[in-house]
């Protein structure tokens, strides 16, 4: 299944590459692409973690940028 | 943008206290060395707090949570050591430069994200459906299918459909880049996102806002930079590595070469002079290992690229298809759709010398007789005599209608025994017959066992097609291939006469894939394909690129396409590989140059001929210039 969360207030192009490969590294992720200029983050993954996808993810983003804003779409 | 105004401003006030901290080390006269020290030491310091508090802050929060190779931490290191080998203006340029570079990058990116914005206004917000007999406003993806929804002057159409009444000009500008309005009337298909000029329209819905062409393009464009070039991901690969190598050469530049010096002695000497130069050399490293601005002038200039195709009406699925195209050097052509408009018309009604009544009966004679026919060519005759006489044929005249498939009709019209079919028809009925080789569908008519003469039925070149050609040769493309389903003759004929390279005929759509699969194999570079029909769907997805016409292309086409030409002019793929070569220029550019200015730092900053200034620079200085570079992305020209 595919999720997207949009990514407010993304500006570090280096940030968002760190925050792709860990996001890609949990597991049941297939796939995670951001694209730094849509402030996005597409993930494909597998439904058993889709209940617990989206704080994984706020947890990685909140590591590298803590300001950035997570909101699921 | 409130944000970032609100950066510019602390960056502003920490410049100002910056050249106020200069002013006073330079100009006010101190009685006492220490006193001075002491006084510019915490000008400075309020100088470097104002600005840079927020990095320090960031910094220390990243420690405690284990993040130690971010930036932030390594300019905080930087500046800290800086003050602590005393040289507190290069601290505070430091600094200030950072927090400029990253302002600039911020407002590069909010801008280029802008102009994307803008293209996405083509999103509808409502729609004016007519639910008994009443008009209501609802979001567009509440409207069903063969509902009816009204349209006012100065709106957008919210889904696409067909006009039931009303006559109106659309423009199109935003889907397509062209500039000329589209007059639409009663019966025309509309497609959502133009912008509806002067009538009301009533409009029947044929697609759920999902599945409508607006909805479409604008995932197409939200979803092309999540597709990356290989350029992007080399330079996140790059930076990876990038900055754990420089603050780690940076530790040993600081550590290694003092401890060598102090064993040179007879016995070990450990001079804090020598440990503070080379940590001062070390300093400048660690000022350019954050890679941010590097990074992020490659997806910009992709993103730029994108944006530009866009608002030329090509909509571009992903960078890594407007990285690849710049490689091809193959470019293989659907016929009908793609090079020719697709549509059959009358091209040329050719009487004999001596048939009395010359074009015009000719061509009314053979209208009526194929006036019962739903074959296309019947229509196409029929078109013909409305445009030439205003009026419609009248079947009343026509009588005795006797069809032979495959070949054509024989009727009685007007008292006079009328033959109108292909040449095998004529063979059939032992008339002989002028041979008409004109590329296209050929009828032959023959009035009472007499041939007559020929009409010529073919759908038309686009106009810009051969200019197209023309640009793509130019531009290096070394094979220009066409494929269709049509007879020899008349697929040479389109060929010869736009200066294709080669041209395949008579191909079922199983043998485009099998040509399509030789091409490739024999092709050097990259092979485009270029199609618009639903049999063109395999091709498409099987070419290196594919690209289909958009307006008049079937939806699977545009599905499996990588580009999609909106207005469905062929000239569109020279203008996709102008913005494809002129991306990857720039792209390589910026990264030859932001290395390469950053690696020359590096050893002039060992070397310790480059100062923490020079080191500034290559930071900052670097990235400016690659991110004013990246924009120009935006902005490429069409080249003739």
């Amino acid at each position: 299944m595919k999720k997207v969360y949009i990514l407010e207030d993304l500006d570090c192009a280096h940030c968002a590459a760190k925050i792709e490969a860990d996001v890609a590294a949990l597991a049941g992720v297939e796939s995670a692409a951001i694209s730094l200029m849509a402030q996005k983050l597409t993930v494909n993954c597998s439904e058993d973690i889709k209940d617990s996808l989206t704080a994984d993810v706020k947890k990685i983003v909140k590591k590298y940028e803590p300001d950035v804003e997570v909101v699921e779409k | 943008m409130k944000k970032i105004k609100k950066r510019l401003y602390r960056v502003l006030a920490g410049a100002a206290a910056f050249v106020a901290a200069l002013l006073v080390e330079h100009l006010v006269p101190f009685n006492s060395p220490s006193m001075e020290n002491n006084v510019e030491l915490i000008l400075y310091l309020i100088a470097y707090f104002i600005i840079g508090g927020d990095v320090v802050k960031k910094a220390v929060s990243n420690i405690i949570r284990g993040q130690v190779f971010d930036e932030q931490f390594l300019m905080m290191l930087a500046t800290v050591c800086a003050f602590f080998v005393g040289d507190y203006p290069e601290a505070v340029a430091v600094m200030l430069f950072y927090q400029v570079g990253e302002l600039f990058q911020s407002y590069a990116v909010y801008n280029s994200r802008k102009s994307i914005k803008d293209l996405m206004n083509i999103r509808p917000d409502s729609a004016n459906v007519i639910r008994n007999n009443e008009i209501m406003e609802v979001e567009p993806d509440e409207v069903k299918i063969d509902e009816i929804i009204l349209v006012k002057p100065g709106e957008k159409v919210p889904l696409d459909g067909i006009i039931m009444e009303g006559t109106s000009s659309l423009d199109t500008s935003a889907l397509t880049g062209e500039s000329l309005p589209r007059d639409v009337e009663t019966g025309d298909s509309v497609i959502s996102g133009c912008i509806n000029i002067n009538g009301n329209l009533k409009i029947r819905v044929t697609k759920e806002f999902g599945e409508s062409t607006v909805n479409k393009i604008l995932e197409l464009v939200e979803n092309a930079s999540s597709r990356k070039a290989k350029t992007e991901n080399f330079i996140t690969r790059f930076a990876r590595y990038y900055t754990p190598v420089v603050v780690i050469l940076a530790v040993l530049l600081a550590f290694i070469p003092p401890v060598i010096t102090g064993f040179m002695g007879e016995t070990f000497s450990f001079s804090p002079e020598v440990f503070s130069d080379w940590l001062y050399r070390a300093l400048t490293f660690l000022v350019i290992s954050c890679p941010c601005a590097l990074v992020i002038s490659v997806p910009l200039s992709f993103f730029g690229g994108l944006g530009c195709a866009s608002r030329k009406g090509v909509l571009i699925k992903g960078s890594n298809y407007l990285e690849i195209i710049s490689d091809a050097d193959t470019i293989v052509f659907d016929k009908t759709g793609t090079l020719t408009k697709g549509n059959f018309v009358v091209s040329e009604v050719r009487p004999e010398e001596n048939f009395e009544g010359g074009k015009e009966r000719l061509l009314s004679l053979a209208a009526h007789a194929e006036g019962f026919s739903s074959h296309p060519i019947a229509k196409s005759l029929a078109d013909a005599y409305r445009m030439e006489n205003g009026r419609e044929i009248d079947t009343g005249i026509v009588s005795d209608v006797h069809e032979e498939p495959g070949h054509g009709v024989s009727v009685k019209e007007d008292g006079a025994e009328v033959l109108v079919g292909n040449d095998k028809l004529m063979k059939k009925a032992g008339i002989s017959f002028r041979e008409n080789d004109a590329y296209g569908t050929i009828v032959y008519v023959a009035v009472d066992g007499k041939y007559a003469g020929s009409i010529v039925i073919s759908d038309e070149i686009k106009p810009d097609a051969k200019e197209a050609v023309k640009r793509l040769k130019e531009r290096g493309i070394k094979n220009l291939i066409m494929l269709t389903g049509d007879g020899k003759k008349a697929g040479e004929k389109v060929g010869g006469e736009l200066g294709l390279s080669k041209v395949f005929s008579q191909l079922l759509p199983q043998d485009k894939v099998a040509r399509l699969e030789d091409i490739m194999k024999d092709a050097e570079g990259r092979v485009v394909y270029v199609g618009d029909g639903v049999n063109d769907a395999p091709v498409l997805a099987m070419a290196d690129i594919g690209i289909a016409m958009g307006g008049l292309g079937s939806d699977a086409a545009i599905e499996a396409a990588d580009i999609v030409i909106m207005n469905d002019e062929p000239g569109k793929i020279a203008t996709v590989m102008d913005i494809s070569q002129k991306t990857m220029i720039i792209a390589r550019e910026n990264i030859i140059f932001a290395i390469g200015v950053k690696i020359l730092v590096l050893i002039l900053g060992a070397l310790g001929i480059a100062s923490m200034w020079a080191a500034v620079f290559a930071d900052v200085g670097v990235a400016f210039i690659a991110i004013l570079n990246a924009m120009r992305t935006g902005s490429i020209k069409d080249r003739k």
